[in-house]
């Protein structure tokens, strides 16, 4: 079973500064580390590589730093690794984004699964998943929870919906896109660590991806972020501190009444 | 598509139906459908994929705003499958040349839409809470918030058409029933070849706990500081004197005192009921992102400093365990009066 695993690094924290020109993310100087759903996405490709055998590939498309998380990948129980890296590639929306990480894939040659988690924690889109099958051209289950059974040419899984879940019987080859239900994500090993640190990484340009320019980055993305802002502040919050056993009563019968004015009781 | 922009027009809603019923968020998409096309002045078409879609339901999204539904009728079209829905909907685009696609964002839309977005060439923009239309370009403005909704950013799509977007549930009122109105039904084929599906869907277990939070008006939700797994208890009698789902910060379900679907945040669900009664949340960034768009959040914690309490309409600051059991009292004795 071979898999790839496309990868994001994303800000560790949300005290992410955007640039206001750009409409792009500042990530000089915060802390990166792997979406957190990606995570997952690894988990289950590690548990089917030990059932069945196999390979794990771990791809990311962005800046040299992020090398970093394909590192952490490795840690965890990748085989192996490539970063796309091009500045070719900055700026891309999920269409652009998508048609890279697609591209990379096709050179890679026959694979099984392509697993990514199911969002990232900075766009929150949830595109690339999807995208990335529609340029390749294969089924996407999306919002998987369980992966119930594997074989060389298809897999049942449990897609989480709105009210309960489908069980789909997917044929292989196939993108699925990981949710937290699905598996407890392991920490990296020693060993893991050590082989991290050591293992050549590859860096994939457009060149080498044979990608068209003129679907790459900013120039290849339909969508322009044309506006940042905060959102407005309109709460007006009627605080009421009730510390002292005597008057808890009091800031009850306060809220009961604020609830009938607002029609909740 | 990037050329011949001028060839497109109108605006389209993707429809969801389940039995054969159409569903809530197609009505939300008529709001937001029939004020783009009343600003763009022109129509508004709903598309929909289903299987012996109930033929009242069709004549209510024209009551409810749309001039024109499109409906593809199909066995292998009864439940959501990417393909068949991707093929049928790219067909739609090529034969009408829409400006305007919207969908929700639910499980169906935010798997569509992309995968249809990339074979269109098409720019999509996920999750939007405002749409508008530029006047001087006609282009689709396209706000959503974004890094775990600290900010807002408005998108367009310059040159590239249709324009797409995603819609986040509940941001907005389903359209209601004016009278008067009329609208044409056109049921097209889909061509057997748009029907091929490598997904088979075997099965569909639906939720055991029937807690609805995605859709409830009420929400009482629960943090760290309810301390331990016995006292979720409170809470629970506090969400039965109103009538409340129940929603869990992410701590609370790290440490498994409820279980994942009732996690509200970024990683969890994102939720704007018309009640959120935060109960010893502090209110991470995290959270916020999933229930700051509720109609009116109350916040009860013993931190007068805690975050949640900035975006609160109305606040106490007290234990949670004196203030619990009273407040499920009073609140029994109000409705019983």
């Amino acid at each position: 079973m071979r898999i790839i695993v496309p990868i994001k690094q994303v800000p560790e924290t949300n005290t992410v500064k955007m640039d206001e020109n750009t409409g792009t993310i500042i990530r000089d100087g915060v802390e990166s580390i792997i979406n957190p759903l990606d995570l997952y996405a690894i988990e289950i490709a590690i548990q089917l590589r030990q059932q069945h055998g196999g390979e794990v590939i771990a791809i990311s498309m962005g800046p040299p730093k992020a090398v970093t998380a394909l590192r952490e990948a490795i840690a965890m129980g990748c085989d192996s690794a490539v970063l796309l890296s091009d500045k070719a590639f900055a700026g891309a929306d999920t269409w652009a984004t998508s048609y890279v990480l697609a591209k990379a894939i096709e050179r890679m040659g026959s694979y099984d699964m392509v697993i990514c988690g199911e969002r990232a924690t900075d766009g929150d889109t949830g595109q690339v998943g999807p995208g990335i099958a529609s340029f390749l051209d294969l089924p996407v289950a999306s919002y998987i929870g369980k992966v119930e059974q594997v074989d060389k040419k298809s897999c049942r899984l449990h897609r989480l919906v709105e009210n309960g879940h489908e069980v789909l019987d997917v044929e292989l080859p196939a993108v699925l896109t990981m949710v937290k239900e699905v598996a407890d994500p392991r920490l990296p090993t020693l060993g893991g660590k050590q082989r991290a640190k050591k293992i050549d990484i590859p860096v994939w340009t457009a060149n080498d991806i044979e990608a068209d320019l003129d679907k790459l980055g900013l120039t290849g993305s339909p969508t322009r972020v044309v506006r940042i802002f905060r959102p407005k502040v309109v709460r007006q919050c009627e605080k009421i501190t009730a510390m002292d056993d005597s008057i808890v009563d009091q800031a009850v019968d306060k809220l009961v009444v604020f609830l009938q004015k607002k029609d909740f009781i | 598509m990037t050329k011949n922009k001028h060839k497109h027009s109108g605006v389209w809603i993707l429809a969801e139906q389940a039995d054969g019923r159409v569903q809530r968020i197609s009505y939300e998409l008529l709001t937001r459908g029939r004020d783009l096309a009343d600003k763009r002045g022109t129509d508004l078409t709903a598309m929909i994929f289903g299987n012996d879609i109930n033929a009242e339901d069709l004549q209510e999204l024209i009551n409810c705003g749309a001039d024109r539904v499109v409906t593809m009728e199909e066995a292998k079209l009864e439940h959501f499958l990417v393909e068949p829905y991707a093929a049928c909907m790219l067909k739609i685009i090529e034969d009408y040349q829409p400006e305007i696609v919207i969908a929700g964002a639910t499980s169906t839309g935010r798997t569509l839409m992309p995968y249809v977005a990339i074979k269109a060439n098409a720019g999509l923009t996920a999750d939007c809470t405002v749409l508008d239309i530029e006047e001087e370009t006609g282009n689709l403005l396209q706000t959503r918030p974004a890094i775990g909704g600290n900010i807002l950013a408005t998108i367009k799509t310059p040159q590239h058409r249709p324009q797409m977007a995603t819609v986040r549930p509940h941001s907005t009122k389903p359209a209601v029933k004016q009278d008067g109105r009329t609208g044409e039904i056109v049921r097209l084929k889909a061509p057997a070849k748009y029907l091929k599906s490598r997904i088979n869907r075997v099965d569909f277990i639906p939720d055991e706990s029937e807690h609805g939070l995605q859709d409830a008006d009420v929400v009482v939700a629960v943090g760290r500081g309810i301390k331990k797994s016995e006292n979720i208890s409170l809470i629970k009698s506090l969400a039965k004197e109103l009538d409340a789902a129940i929603g869990a910060s992410r701590d609370v379900v790290d440490r498994g005192w409820l279980s994942y679907p009732y996690q509200v945040g970024l990683s969890g669900k994102t939720i704007s009921p018309k009640l959120y009664l935060a109960v010893a949340i502090s209110g991470a960034i995290q959270h916020l992102a999933g229930m700051q768009t509720s109609e009116t959040i109350v916040a009860i914690n013993s931190d007068p400093d805690a975050q949640i309490f900035n975006v609160a309409d109305f606040g106490i600051v007290a234990d949670v365990f004196q203030i619990l059991p009273v407040l499920s009292e009073r609140i029994k004795q109000a409705r019983s009066e």
